[in-house]
C-alpha cells in the first residue's frame, strides 16, 4: 500500500500521538535510508512522521557534561560546527563519511542509529565514546547505552510508540580524543566493509590509561571490543600492544559473506583498522598537548 | 585511394564553446524524461521473478478494476516475430532475438524480462497496477555459469539455437550459440621458435554501460495511425525500424524525435521501452510516458559480456614476436548478441605477427542479454593480450613500450582480420607514451606501473545533413545524430571551415526523422567521421551553389570565381594566387566587383535562384582505425589490498582532432570508465539469477575522490581518407585501461592476478597468497 | 486501494513563492519536475546515490529525490534553474562550458548545484577537497578531470582573483 499520509508535528507530544497506535508509522528523520527503502519497496508505511519540526530533535547543545546531540541534526550541521569536532574526532569523521555532501544535507547521527545497519559508520564512534541514548514513550523516558539500542540488523530496542530523542556523548578527559576509519573499495559513496572506532586516553607519559574500542560492519550490531581495549590500556600503543588489540578485534568479529566483503576478509581488515584507528587517536591526543 | 588531406585550418583544431552548452548548464535542455503532454498516462512494466519459466497465463483484471488503469499489453500485442530479420541493420539481428526483450513470449530467459506492461492516469497507480497483474509461471530450471551452460545436461536457453560455425552444423540444440576460429601462418611452428611463452587465463566480468539517465520515453498516436515518439537514444532512426518492426506499425507511420541524451555508451543503440509505449498510446488513445528506474535499468537493460580469455604467446629473445594464440567465450545472457566476433578479430590488432590464432565462443545463459559498450568486445580481449605482453617483456628484460615499438603495426601490415592498415598512429603514439614525463617518473614501495596499447577499427555507415542559409549569412545545419559528447560543436565546426565563415554564424542542430534523410545510429565512433563527411559535402555542394549566384550577379562566368574565407572573389583579370595574396594582406579592399560575402549572398538570394539549401549523404567508407597507449601508476595498500591510482596517461592516435577537448574528453571518460571495470564495476548474480547489486550504491562506478587528473596527449596522424584527416575518437580509449591498471596493480601487489575486478578482497588473497608463495620458496 | 490525499505545499522556489498539490509518498524532484515544470533537476537513481537530482534545501545540499514534496512546506528551495543570473550565467556554469566538462550534460546541473554550494562554502578549495565534495555527483562521460579543473577555475573567479 502506497504511503498515505504524511505528518510533521512541532512538538515531542504531538509526535507521540501521531504514533500512537500505528504499527504502520514509520519516523522520518533525514529520509535518506526511509526514502531509499520506500522507493526500493523494502518499505510500505502507510503513515510518515517528519519529526524535524519537533526542537528537541534538532538542537544541539554542548555544555560541561559534553553534548547533547538532537537525533535528526543533519550531519553538515555537526561537521560544520566549531567546537564538536574538536572534542570528537572520529565521531564528527564518522557521521561525515555518511553518503555523499547532499546526504550530509539530511543525514543524522540519530537515524544512522535508528536505521540499524550493521554498517552504520557512526554507530562505532558513538560506542567508542560512551554514548547514550534518550528515548522518550508513553511512560515517560528512558536511557539505553548505544551499544544497546541497537539489537540486530534493522532492528533496535525502540517501542513502536517511542522516540530516539538524542543522543549524550559525555566529555572526554584530558589527552583524550578518538579516531574512526572505514574501510571501502571506492573512496566514497560505498557503505562500510568494516569500521572501527578507538577513543584513549594517555597519561602524561603516554602510557593508555582508558581505550574503547569498537567495531562495524563484521557482526549484525556495532561490537564494543573489551578485549580490545584491554589491549591498549596500560601500554604506549607500542607494536605489541596493537598488535593484542588488532587481534582481539578480528576475534571478536562475526560478520558474515556477502557482496560487500567476505567472512575472512571482514576479519582482517577490521583489525588493521583497529590499529590505525589507535595510531590516529594517539597522534590527535600528541599534537593537542 | 589517395585524396589531398588538408592541414592548414582556421576553425579545425579550435575549442569552441558547444552551442548546446548553455542549455545544458542551465538546466533547460530537455532529456528523455524531461517531455509531459497533457492528457499523459504512465506506464509501468511488469517484470519476470525468475531467471527461466514458463508464462502459463497473465491476468490483467484486478489490475484493470483500478480505477485510472487504461490499458495494458503483453506479447499478445505484438506481432509474432517468425524468422524475420531486421532490414537495415547494421549487424544481422533477428526479430526473435529482440521483441522478447520487449516482451517476453511464451517463456522468460532472464530475471526482471519485461512480460506485461500497463498504462495509468499517475506513476504511482501504474505502480500499484503492475503489481496486480497476476503472472502465472511454470519455473524451468535456469543456468548462469558459461561452462555450465556447455554441459550436455545443461537446461537448453533456447531450443532452437544450434551452434555457429562449427563444420558439420551440429543436429542438437546448444547453448553455445556461436564457435568460430582464424588464424594465419603456422601457431605450433610460431610457438617452437619462441625463446619465451607466456599462458594464461584472464577473467573479465559482465559490467553496464553507467548512463546516468535512465531509458525513458513518450509515445502518442493519432486518428490516423501516426505514431510520435519522444525519447531519449543514440539512434532516432534506429529506434523508428525498430519499433516499426516489433509492434507490426509501418515504419512511415512513425516520427521520431531525439530528446538530448543522458550517456549511452551503445547502451541505448537498442529499444526498451519505446515499442511499449506506442501500444500502449494505441490502445489508450493517450500520450504514455514510460521511464526506468535504476534498478531496471540495470536488471534489464543491456549489461556488457563477460569474458574468460586464455592467451599463449611467444616470442625470441631479442623480443620478435612469433605467434599469439586467444581463445575467448563471452557470455551473452539470453540472446546471441555479444560482440564475440570483434573480440576474436581485435585482441592481437596491435602486434605485427606470422603466426595467429584467435578462437570465439558466444555461449547464452540464463541472464539479461548483452549489449553494446564502446569499443565492442574489445576491451575484454585486448585486456587479456596486453596483460601477457607485459608479462613477455617483462620476462625477456625489455621495457614493455620498446617491446611494443619493435612489433608493433605500420603501414602495409595485414592484421588477423585482412584488411592492410593505412597510415596509422600506434607507433607515434608509443613514442609519445615513452617521452611523456609520466613514464619517468619514479616508483616508490607497493607502487607500480602498467602500459598497455589498444587498437579499434571505428565505424562510417551511413548519414545525411541538410544546410539551410538564413536571410542573414548564418546557417542552419540539421543532422540526425543525437548529441552525446559535443558533436553539435564538431558538426558546426566542420561547416565553418568548408565555407570559411566563422563557427558562431553556423547553428547545429539535431532533428527528427521527418526532417532529414537517414542517419545510422550515434555510435561507432562515427558521428564526427561520417555525419561530419555529409555536413562537409553539404558544405561543399553549398560553397559551389554560392559561387554559381556570384557569378549570377557578377555575369562572369563560373571558372572566373573563388571561394575564398568565406567569400565569393572574382579574378577580374588577376591570376588567383595573386587575388588570394591580395585578399591576405587586405589590399583587396572591400570592392564588391571583387567581394560578395555569405550575408550579401543570402540577401540577394531571392533575385538568383531562391533560397540557399543543401542536402547530402554519405555512406562512408573512409573509417579508419584508432589506436591508443595508456600508462598507469597506482599504489597498493598490503594490508587491505587497496588500489589507488596515482597517475594516469592517455595518448591516442586522433587522426585530426576537429575539437580537441572533446577529443581530450573522450580519451578521459573513457580511461576512467576502464579503470571502473578494473577494479570494482561487475554484475553479482544471486545462485536464483537475481541482480543483488542493482543501484550506483553497489555497483561501483568511479567516483570523483578516486582519480587524479587523467593526463592527455593527441597524437595526430592523419586519416588518408578523410579530407581532413579524421579518425573516429571515442570508443578507443576504453581498450588499455584494463590492462594497464590490472599490470600496475600486480606490479605494485607482487601477485598474478588477472580475475577482474581486482576487487580489495580478491586482491588481498592474492597478496597473502603471494607472500605465503614466496616464503616456500 | 484508497487514492492518497493530496497535501497542499507552499513554499520558495528560486526566491519565489510557489504553491502545489502533491501526493504523500511523491519526492521532491518529482515534484519539481512534474508539478513544476522545472526539469533541470535531473533523476538518475531516485535513491541518493548519483546526486543529479541535486538542490538547495533552506541552504543545504541535498539530493532532491531523498526529500519527500510535503516536507518542501514552509522552506526555501533553489534549484538549477534558479543559478543564473536572467541571461548571464555563473561562473561555475560559464567554467564548465570553457572547460568542456561536460559531454552528455545529464550531471551537469547537479554538479552546478553542488559546485556553487561548495564554492559558498569553501571559497578557495583544494582539488582534492573539490574532488570529494564533488564525490555524491557521478558524471559517466568525462572521467571528472575537466569538471575538477572548471570548478577550480570558477573559484578563482568568484574570489576575483
Amino acid at each position: 500500500m502506497p504511503l498515505l499520509q504524511y505528518e510533521a508535528p512541532t512538538s515531542l507530544a504531538q509526535a507521540r500521538q501521531a504514533l500512537a497506535g500505528r504499527s504502520d508509522a514509520k519516523i522520518l528523520a533525514g529520509g535518506t535510508d526511509l526514502l531509499v527503502q520506500m522507493r526500493l519497496g523494502l518499505r510500505d508505511p502507510a503513515l510518515v512522521v517528519d519529526i524535524k519540526h519537533v526542537p528537541e530533535l534538532m538542537e544541539i547543545t554542548l555544555g560541561e557534561q559534553g553534548l547533547r546531540l538532537g537525533a535528526a541534526v543533519p550531519g553538515a550541521v555537526v561537521t560544520d560546527h566549531p567546537e564538536i569536532g574538536q572534542l570528537y574526532p572520529g565521531f564528527v569523521e564518522a557521521l561525515g563519511l555518511i553518503g555523499s555532501s547532499q546526504i550530509q544535507g539530511r543525514c543524522s547521527a540519530g537515524g544512522n542509529l535508528c536505521n540499524a545497519s550493521p554498517a552504520a559508520d557512526c554507530v562505532p564512534a558513538l560506542i567508542a565514546n560512551r554514548a547514550t541514548c534518550n528515548i522518550m514513550g508513553p511512560d515517560g523516558e528512558r536511557t539505553v547505552a548505544v551499544e544497546a539500542f541497537n539489537t540486530g540488523p534493522a532492528s533496535n530496542c525502540l517501542a513502536a510508540d517511542e522516540i530516539l530523542v538524542s543522543i549524550d556523548l559525555p566529555r572526554p578527559g584530558p589527552r583524550s580524543s578518538d579516531a574512526y576509519l572505514r574501510f571501502i573499495p571506492r573512496t566514497e559513496m560505498d557503505i562500510a566493509v568494516a569500521g572501527a572506532a578507538v577513543a584513549l586516553s594517555l597519561d602524561e607519559a603516554g602510557v593508555c590509561i582508558d581505550a574503547r574500542v569498537a567495531i562495524g560492519a563484521v557482526a549484525p550490531t556495532a561490537l564494543l571490543v573489551p578485549a580490545a581495549a584491554d589491549a591498549l590500556i596500560g601500554g604506549t600503543l607500542d607494536e605489541d600492544s596493537l598488535n593484542r588489540a588488532s587481534a582481539a578485534a578480528s576475534e571478536a568479529a562475526a560478520p558474515i559473506t556477502d557482496k560487500r566483503g567476505t567472512v575472512e576478509y571482514r576479519k582482517k581488515v577490521v583489525g588493521v583498522l583497529v590499529r590505525r584507528a589507535a595510531g590516529v587517536a594517539k597522534a590527535r591526543i600528541e599534537a593537542t598537548s | 585511394m589517395s585524396i589531398n588531406i588538408q592541414t592548414d585550418f582556421k576553425t579545425v583544431g579550435t575549442r569552441p564553446i558547444r552551442p548546446d552548452g548553455p542549455d545544458k548548464v542551465t538546466g533547460r535542455a530537455k532529456y528523455g524524461a524531461d517531455l509531459n503532454l497533457s492528457g499523459m498516462l504512465y506506464g509501468h512494466i511488469v517484470r519476470s521473478p525468475h531467471a527461466h519459466a514458463v508464462i502459463k497465463s497473465i491476468d490483467f483484471s484486478a489490475a484493470l478494476a483500478m480505477p485510472g488503469v487504461v490499458a495494458t499489453m503483453s506479447a499478445e500485442d505484438l506481432p509474432e516475430p517468425g524468422d524475420r530479420i531486421l532490414p537495415g541493420a547494421e549487424i544481422e539481428m533477428k526479430l526473435k532475438d529482440i521483441s522478447p526483450i520487449i516482451m517476453a513470449r511464451g517463456k522468460v530467459l532472464f530475471h526482471s524480462q519485461a512480460v506485461a506492461a500497463v498504462a495509468a492516469t499517475s506513476e504511482s497507480l501504474a505502480a500499484e497496477a503492475a503489481k496486480r497483474v497476476v503472472v502465472e509461471y511454470e519455473v524451468l530450471p535456469h543456468v548462469l555459469d558459461v561452462h555450465a551452460a556447455m554441459a550436455d545436461d545443461a537446461p537448453l536457453v533456447h531450443d532452437d539455437v544450434f551452434t555457429q560455425g562449427i563444420d558439420p552444423a551440429p543436429t542438437r540444440p546448444s547453448n553455445l550459440s556461436a564457435d568460430f576460429e582464424m588464424a594465419k601462418g603456422d601457431i605450433e611452428a610460431g610457438f617452437a621458435e619462441a625463446d619465451l611463452v607466456i599462458e594464461r587465463t584472464y577473467n573479465v566480468p559482465m559490467c553496464h554501460q553507467g548512463y546516468i539517465e535512465p531509458h525513458a520515453c513518450v509515445a502518442r498516436s493519432d486518428e490516423n495511425g501516426k505514431i510520435e515518439i519522444w525519447c531519449c537514444t543514440q539512434g532516432p532512426f534506429m529506434v523508428r525500424n525498430m519499433t516499426a518492426e516489433i509492434t507490426g506499425i509501418d515504419l512511415g507511420k512513425i516520427k521520431v524525435t531525439a530528446s538530448e541524451i543522458g550517456g549511452g555508451f551503445g547502451g541505448k543503440t537498442t529499444v526498451y521501452v519505446e515499442p511499449v509505449a506506442t501500444i500502449l498510446a494505441c490502445k489508450s488513445g493517450r500520450p504514455v510516458k514510460i521511464v526506468m528506474s535504476r534498478d531496471e535499468v540495470f536488471r534489464a537493460s543491456g549489461p556488457v559480456s563477460s569474458a574468460e580469455t586464455q592467451v599463449k604467446i611467444g616470442a625470441k629473445k631479442d623480443g620478435t614476436l612469433t605467434a599469439i594464440k586467444t581463445d575467448i567465450l563471452m557470455d551473452s545472457g539470453a540472446f546471441s548478441s555479444s560482440p564475440i566476433l570483434p573480440a576474436t578479430m581485435f585482441a592481437a590488432a596491435c602486434y605485427r605477427c606470422d603466426n595467429m590464432h584467435s578462437r570465439g565462443r558466444e555461449v547464452l545463459t540464463n541472464k539479461p542479454k548483452a549489449w553494446a559498450y564502446r569499443a565492442p568486445g574489445a576491451p575484454q580481449s585486448i585486456m587479456a593480450v596486453e596483460c601477457a605482453v607485459n608479462e613477455l617483456a617483462q620476462g625477456l628484460g625489455i621495457d614493455p613500450i620498446d617491446f611494443r615499438l619493435l612489433n608493433a603495426v605500420e603501414e602495409g601490415d595485414v592484421p588477423l582480420f585482412g584488411v592492410p592498415f593505412q597510415s596509422i598512429g600506434l607507433k607515434q603514439s608509443l613514442e609519445a607514451a615513452k617521452n611523456h614525463p609520466n613514464y619517468q617518473a619514479a616508483l616508490e614501495q607497493n607502487q607500480g606501473r602498467g602500459v598497455a596499447a589498444a587498437f579499434w577499427i571505428n565505424a562510417g555507415l551511413q548519414s545525411s545533413a541538410t544546410i539551410h542559409v538564413a536571410e542573414d549569412g548564418s546557417l542552419n545545419v540539421l543532422t540526425g545524430n543525437p548529441d552525446i559528447g559535443g558533436s553539435r560543436a564538431s558538426m558546426a565546426m566542420l561547416a565553418a571551415e568548408v565555407l570559411g565563415i566563422p563557427v558562431e554564424t553556423v547553428r547545429p542542430s539535431v532533428v527528427d526523422t521527418d526532417s532529414v534523410g537517414y542517419c545510422d545510429t550515434t555510435g561507432g565512433s562515427r558521428t564526427t567521421l561520417a555525419t561530419g563527411s555529409a555536413v562537409m559535402k553539404a558544405a561543399g555542394m553549398l560553397r559551389e551553389e554560392l559561387k554559381h549566384r556570384a557569378a549570377a550577379i557578377w555575369n562572369v562566368d563560373i571558372k572566373e570565381v573563388e571561394w575564398y574565407d568565406g567569400m565569393a572573389v572574382v579574378h577580374s583579370g588577376i591570376g588567383i594566387d595573386e587575388l588570394r595574396d591580395e585578399l591576405r594582406a587586405g589590399t583587396a579592399g572591400r570592392n564588391p566587383e571583387k567581394v560578395l560575402t555569405m550575408a550579401e549572398l543570402a540577401a540577394q538570394a531571392g533575385a538568383t535562384g531562391g533560397p540557399l539549401t543543401a542536402s547530402a549523404s554519405v555512406h562512408a567508407h573512409s573509417a579508419q582505425p584508432s589506436f591508443a597507449v595508456n600508462i598507469c601508476d597506482v599504489q597498493v595498500d598490503r594490508d587491505t589490498g587497496k588500489v589507488d591510482i596515482l597517475r594516469y596517461t592517455c595518448v591516442q592516435d586522433a587522426g585530426k582532432a576537429v575539437h580537441p577537448a572533446y577529443v581530450e574528453g573522450q580519451m578521459q571518460g573513457g580511461a576512467v570508465q576502464g579503470i571502473g571495470w578494473a577494479l570494482n564495476e561487475e554484475y553479482l548474480f544471486n545462485d536464483q539469477g537475481v541482480l543483488e547489486n542493482a543501484g550506483f550504491l553497489d555497483y561501483r562506478i568511479p567516483v570523483a575522490s578516486d582519480l587524479p587528473m587523467i593526463d592527455t596527449v593527441i597524437v595526430e596522424v592523419p586519416n588518408p581518407l578523410h579530407p581532413f584527416g579524421v579518425r573516429g575518437v571515442g570508443e578507443v580509449p576504453i581498450c588499455p585501461p584494463m590492462p594497464a591498471v590490472a599490470t600496475a596493480v600486480n606490479r605494485a601487489a607482487g601477485t598474478q592476478l588477472y580475475d577482474l575486478p581486482l576487487s580489495p578482497p580478491k586482491l588481498l588473497a592474492a597478496i597473502e597468497g603471494a607472500g605465503a608463495d614466496n616464503e616456500a620458496a | 486501494m484508497s487514492n492518497p490525499k493530496k497535501i497542499h505545499v507552499s513554499t520558495t522556489v528560486n526566491g519565489e513563492p510557489c504553491e502545489f498539490l502533491c501526493e504523500p509518498g511523491q519526492v521532491l524532484s518529482n515534484a519539481l519536475r512534474n508539478n513544476l515544470d522545472m526539469t533541470g533537476t535531473k533523476e538518475g537513481c531516485s535513491t541518493g546515490d548519483c546526486g543529479a537530482c541535486s538542490v538547495m534545501l533552506d541552504g543545504a545540499l541535498v539530493c532532491s529525490c531523498l526529500v519527500l514534496a510535503a516536507e518542501a512546506e514552509g522552506r526555501t528551495i533553489e534549484t538549477v534553474e534558479g543559478v543564473a543570473d536572467g541571461n548571464a550565467l555563473h561562473p561555475i556554469q560559464q567554467k564548465l562550458l570553457e572547460h568542456a566538462a561536460l559531454q552528455c550534460g545529464i550531471c551537469t546541473p547537479g554538479i552546478v548545484v553542488a559546485a556553487k554550494s561548495l564554492l559558498e562554502r569553501h571559497p578557495d578549495p583544494s582539488e582534492e577537497e573539490v574532488r570529494y565534495y564533488l564525490a555524491g555527483n557521478l558524471c559517466r562521460c568525462t572521467g571528472y578531470d575537466k569538471i575538477i579543473r572548471a570548478v577550480l577555475d570558477a573559484g578563482t573567479v568568484m574570489r576575483g582573483e
